[in-house]
């Protein structure tokens, strides 16, 4: 039997905390094509989406399913870099080679891999400082490589390049667009307009807990269906 | 006053003369203390590490327990664990009583609360640092546990030397399950309670000094040498 994460499927799911529903029911496919972006609104659940679609999250009710894998199997496949990177209070490669050594890499192999990345991501010369006192940028770049550098098949970026500088977003672009390449489906959410022009192939419009809209970027950009998704898009406020 | 000077100078006389019933007291002192934490420390912190991970019905009562049990009084201790190892005890067979192992027992009962509740406050922190990373990299809870200790170790240790601060100057439960027998189970504390008793205070009084001195050099060494205040965070 081939197995694959794909399609990616959230069936009626939702997540309710403390008895409000934070959103949902959420109906969605995704195929293992291209870059998503999941734009919308503070508050209108994008993270909370990304984290289900991670299979972090208690449902409600609904399922999320990722092809024919069990979640605990699914997560092996998949990396999620965090709003604010989670940094071990270790130094920069040995936060490198923590999820390595999780995947039962043996410690020379975890060393070269990510030895590999650090240089990849231009951290090489910071390899033995503690991960907590690396600029927002430096550990932003730390979080993707740490992702990177476990294979996943999915990769899901909550607003990577938020309070990153030109130079530090250019690199963590770079990065997610050759993931991309390689084959990875990055699934991103995100504030920025330029960057989903810049990497996007599908949109994913979030409005108060619920998928609002749903399309190809060119077709949503050039004009949405929906009134509060043209909205949005064209920088107005949306409540 | 003169008694304090007197005890400084007897002290001092006491180490400079590398009095020999001095270091067997002192040694044992060691010796049942360093027991007791590192037995206790094994039993705490992964105690600790688990319930700041593992969420389950009874985790708050368990905390407030074991909070509580900080305050645990040496002297009930004691004679719980005499009465468990006395001849007509469940635990009699073992004929521990009135051995520096009793001593290590009672001291484990007293500091393993102190040092689980410290070492919790700080892998609760560490946790919610943690979580979503290690909840995503799909880790087992024992190597959860096992991240947690390693990362927070350095905070682990305050608790641990909290533990031995606490089992080093303790008396009340050492003195009633190892009855302060001369060459046997008499450590510093008993030591100082017995030449208290004596009217002997110039030697009792050199004793506390001692015992205050070890307990800073071992406190102090071990934040040297695992470099607990690390200055390149800021």
């Amino acid at each position: 039997m081939v197995t694959s994460l794909f399609p990616l499927r959230i069936q009626g799911a939702s997540i309710i905390k403390r008895g409000k529903r934070i959103i949902g029911p959420i109906e969605l496919d995704l195929e293992s094509d291209g870059i998503t972006a999941v734009i919308g609104p503070n508050g209108s659940g994008k993270t909370t989406l990304l984290r289900m679609l991670h299979g972090i999250e208690n449902l409600a009710n609904g399922t999320v399913s990722w092809g024919n894998f069990e979640l605990s199997d699914a997560l092996k496949h998949q990396a999620f870099v965090f709003q604010n990177p989670i940094m071990l209070r270790r130094s920069v490669l040995e936060n490198m080679i923590y999820p390595l050594h999780l995947k039962g890499m043996t410690n020379a192999a975890a060393i070269d891999i990510a030895n590999k990345w650090l240089e990849r991501v231009g951290l090489s010369q910071s390899c033995n400082k503690d991960a907590l006192v690396l600029s927002g940028g430096e550990r932003q770049r730390l979080a993707l490589a740490r992702a990177l550098a476990c294979e996943p098949k999915i990769l899901f970026l909550d607003e990577p390049t938020s309070n990153l500088d030109g130079y530090s977003m250019a690199a963590v672009e770079k990065l997610i667009l050759d993931a991309s390449s390689d084959g990875i489906k990055v699934i991103i959410a995100t504030h920025d307009f330029g960057q989903l022009k810049r990497l996007a192939d599908t949109i994913i419009f979030m409005l108060n807990g619920k998928i609002h809209e749903i399309g190809n970027v060119e077709t949503l950009l050039l004009g949405a269906k929906k009134e509060e998704t043209s909205k949005f898009l064209n920088g107005e406020i949306v409540l | 006053m003169n008694e304090i000077f007197a005890g400084f100078k007897q002290a001092l006389e006491l180490i400079v003369s590398i009095d020999p019933d001095l270091f067997e007291i002192v040694l044992r002192s060691l010796h049942v203390t360093i027991s007791a934490t590192i037995i206790a420390s094994s039993i705490a912190l992964p105690f600790a590490a688990y319930i700041a991970v593992k969420r389950f019905r009874a985790r708050r009562l368990l905390i407030a327990l074991m909070n509580a049990l900080m305050g645990l009084p040496p002297v009930v201790v004691g004679l719980v664990v005499y009465l468990m190892l006395s001849r007509s005890g469940p635990l009699g067979v073992l004929g521990l009583l009135f051995t520096p192992t009793a001593m290590i027992i009672a001291q484990v009962i007293i500091i393993t609360p102190l040092i689980a509740s410290i070492a919790h406050q700080s892998l609760r922190d560490l946790w919610a640092m943690y979580h979503d990373l290690l909840i995503s990299l799909n880790t087992t809870k024992w190597q959860r546990v096992k991240t947690l200790i390693w990362d927070a170790r350095r905070s682990l240790l305050t608790a641990m030397l909290a533990g031995f601060g606490r089992a080093i100057g303790e008396v009340g439960a050492i003195m009633i399950v190892g009855g302060n027998i001369d060459h046997l189970t008499r450590v510093l504390t008993t030591a100082i309670a017995l030449e208290t008793g004596k009217g002997d205070f110039a030697l009792a009084l050199a004793l506390g000094i001692i015992l205050i001195i070890l307990a800073i050099i071992i406190n102090v060494s071990i934040h040297m040498v695992s470099k607990t205040e690390r200055s390149k965070l800021w």
